[in-house]
């Protein structure tokens, strides 16, 4: 009997379904030269001379860390100019944020930048915060949690950075040693925040939540648990022979180059500049946390090198633990959980500053995370939001570096420059 | 330095019709200048030993829509070795038989190549002596220049409904 009813139902419900697809609806015109049309090389082919040959790397290829394409001429294995095309995961943030107030446009901050979501919260909140004038009545709990939170994703960040690094020029184990690592911060921040990846978090006056109960004592047994990790990090890649021989000396990005195309971050550090924002511009707590700014000194071959680059993110993450240990002294003793603390004490109900330019910056494990906003005053929706996003500046640096580099060292270098593309294209 | 001291120093190097307008009483003041001169401006910028504004952070384009038929460009300098920013801003009229355009700076800071192709793109503002001004973002045969405030999507691209 059942069988007959469930027959029965499965009938109708195809019959449903058949009349609700459409047969004679063309979705997709093909045309053979479409995408020659929608993203057409840039070099012509008829002035190419007979060694040479263009080779299209990507947008589907695991070493482009997304949907990056590389136009990449070759003369044999040697390359002789290569022309990045963008937008392949263009996702129109700076529209979505013309079209909403600042407090809805930070999940779509999260994804722009999807490996460090809770940086690029803290530096957007931080720009609408000074716009509102609150940046100074924030509480020194909420300003602490924000930078644990942040610092912790930077870790997170850095590992997939250098594990997908060695991935990308043929070390497997260290990748898998960095994921393991990195799924105890994705669970950390999941039981802070009660997502994985794309926190909404760090709210425009305040926090969503305060720590969860245990959180304090959980964390510093992670970073007790990750100090003698991050020797064996050392040990396993950064010291490795085969990894010295394919990143020393390759892609040496001079100071003075860097620095006239604005790159930011682990790679202007690599070059041996000693700039980072949350020194320079001393914003949030980070002036009252004690913590270095490593740079490449070219230890393996010349500074500025790939190696340099992996280094500085390498020494990041100890950097990051410290300032993550004096987080959590902080948290549990001057300004321990208290009863009547409430993150969401000082949210504005409405966000609407002053008509107004603002410029705001802040460190993000890629380099300088810029937004701009443009306030007129009487709405609490930015008329202007864009964002500057660190590793589509860092890229635009990647023709320079790779003139004349052999096809496997090309890999490399792209790989150092660590590309985010939900950034890059936005 | 303050941004006085800057600008009055651009106005004793390239001469005070240069500048059309100030903002000082923002909290990020900025200098708006004409386009002519921008190239001179820049480069003053980029090489006095005083002022010496190595890093250019951002280029924004801003629509103001057609009603008051205005665009902008606005550049974050910002020096290292001296830490100090300034805000320069250049004005240009919406045009609607050509593109509004305004000077290239890829002379000066090459990062800024990226910026402006993004610019144009998005706004359809020409930069006269790029390089390579193609579009970065979006597909090269799409159509119109999305964050003008008055910009209406194409009905197909490609034969592909494009509201959803």
């Amino acid at each position: 009997m059942s069988a007959v009813c469930r027959g029965s139902l499965l009938g109708t419900q195809h019959s449903a379904l058949s009349t609700k697809m459409p047969t004679d609806h063309i979705q997709y015109k093909f045309e053979k030269d479409h995408h020659h049309k929608s993203d057409p090389n840039l070099t012509n082919v008829d002035e190419l001379r007979t060694e040479e040959m263009i080779i299209n790397l990507g947008p589907q290829h695991p070493s482009t860390h997304g949907v990056l394409r590389l136009e990449v001429v070759t003369n044999g294995e040697i390359v002789k100019n290569v022309i990045p095309h963008l937008g392949y995961l263009h996702r129109c943030f700076e529209k979505h944020a013309e079209n909403l107030p600042y407090n809805q446009t930070i999940p779509f901050v999260d994804r722009m930048d999807y490996l460090a979501a809770m940086n690029s919260e803290h530096c957007f909140v931080m720009g609408v915060e000074k716009m509102l004038g609150i940046e100074k009545n924030i509480p020194k709990r909420i300003e602490y949690i924000r930078v644990l939170v942040a610092e912790l994703n930077r870790i997170a960040s850095h590992f997939v950075a250098i594990g997908t690094y060695g991935l990308d020029i043929g070390a497997f184990a260290p990748f898998l040693w960095l994921m393991r690592d990195r799924e105890h911060l994705n669970r950390l921040l999941e039981w802070v925040s009660g997502s994985r990846m794309l926190y909404n978090y760090i709210w425009v006056g305040g926090l969503y939540f305060d720590l969860p109960v245990g959180f304090e004592e959980r964390c510093a047994d992670f970073i007790k648990y990750l100090k003698p990790k991050m020797g064996e990090l050392q040990r396993i890649i950064m010291e490795n022979k085969i990894f010295i021989q394919r990143t020393a000396n390759v892609g040496v990005l001079p100071l003075d180059l860097a620095i006239n195309y604005a790159v930011s971050g682990p790679m202007l550090r690599g070059s041996g500049l000693r700039y980072d924002l949350r020194r320079v511009d001393n914003y949030s707590v980070y002036p009252e946390l004690d913590f270095d700014i490593p740079i490449g000194k070219g230890e393996m071959g010349k500074k500025g090198d790939c190696w340099d680059r992996a280094q500085v993110r390498v020494l990041e993450c100890y950097e990051s633990i410290k300032i993550i240990e004096q987080c959590l002294q902080k948290l549990v003793g001057e300004h321990k959980r208290t009863r009547e603390f409430d993150p969401q004490a000082l949210v504005p109900k409405k966000i609407r500053p002053k008509a107004m330019d603002f410029y705001v910056r802040a460190e993000s494990p890629r380099g300088e995370l810029g937004f701009f906003f443009r306030a007129t005053g009487n709405t609490d929706i930015p008329f202007r939001c864009k964002g500057r996003s660190p590793s589509m500046v860092n890229l635009s640096v990647l023709p320079e570096i790779s003139r004349g580099v052999m096809l496997a060292d090309l890999i490399a270098i792209l790989g150092s420059v660590d590309i985010v593309m939900g950034e890059i294209d936005r | 330095m303050q941004f006085e001291e800057i600008k009055n120093i651009i106005s004793d190097k390239i001469g005070s019709s240069a500048i059309i307008k100030e903002d000082a009483a923002q909290l990020q003041p900025q200098l708006t200048v004409d386009q002519k001169f921008l190239l001179s401006i820049c480069r003053e910028l980029h090489v006095n030993p005083s002022l010496y504004f190595d890093y250019l952070s951002c280029i924004t384009g801003i629509d103001n829509g057609p009603e008051k038929g205005t665009m902008e460009v606005i550049y974050h300098l910002y020096s290292i070795p001296f830490n100090h920013h300034f805000i320069l801003k250049v004005e240009l009229q919406r045009t609607i038989d050509a593109l509004p355009s305004a000077p290239s700076v890829t002379s000066i800071w090459k990062t800024a190549d990226w910026h402006e192709r993004e610019v144009y793109d998005m706004f359809g503002i020409k930069f006269e002596g790029h390089p390579d001004l193609r579009r970065i973002l979006l597909p090269a045969d799409w159509e119109g220049y999305p964050l003008r405030k008055d910009y209406k999507q194409q009905e197909y691209y490609h034969g592909i409904k494009v509201e959803y």
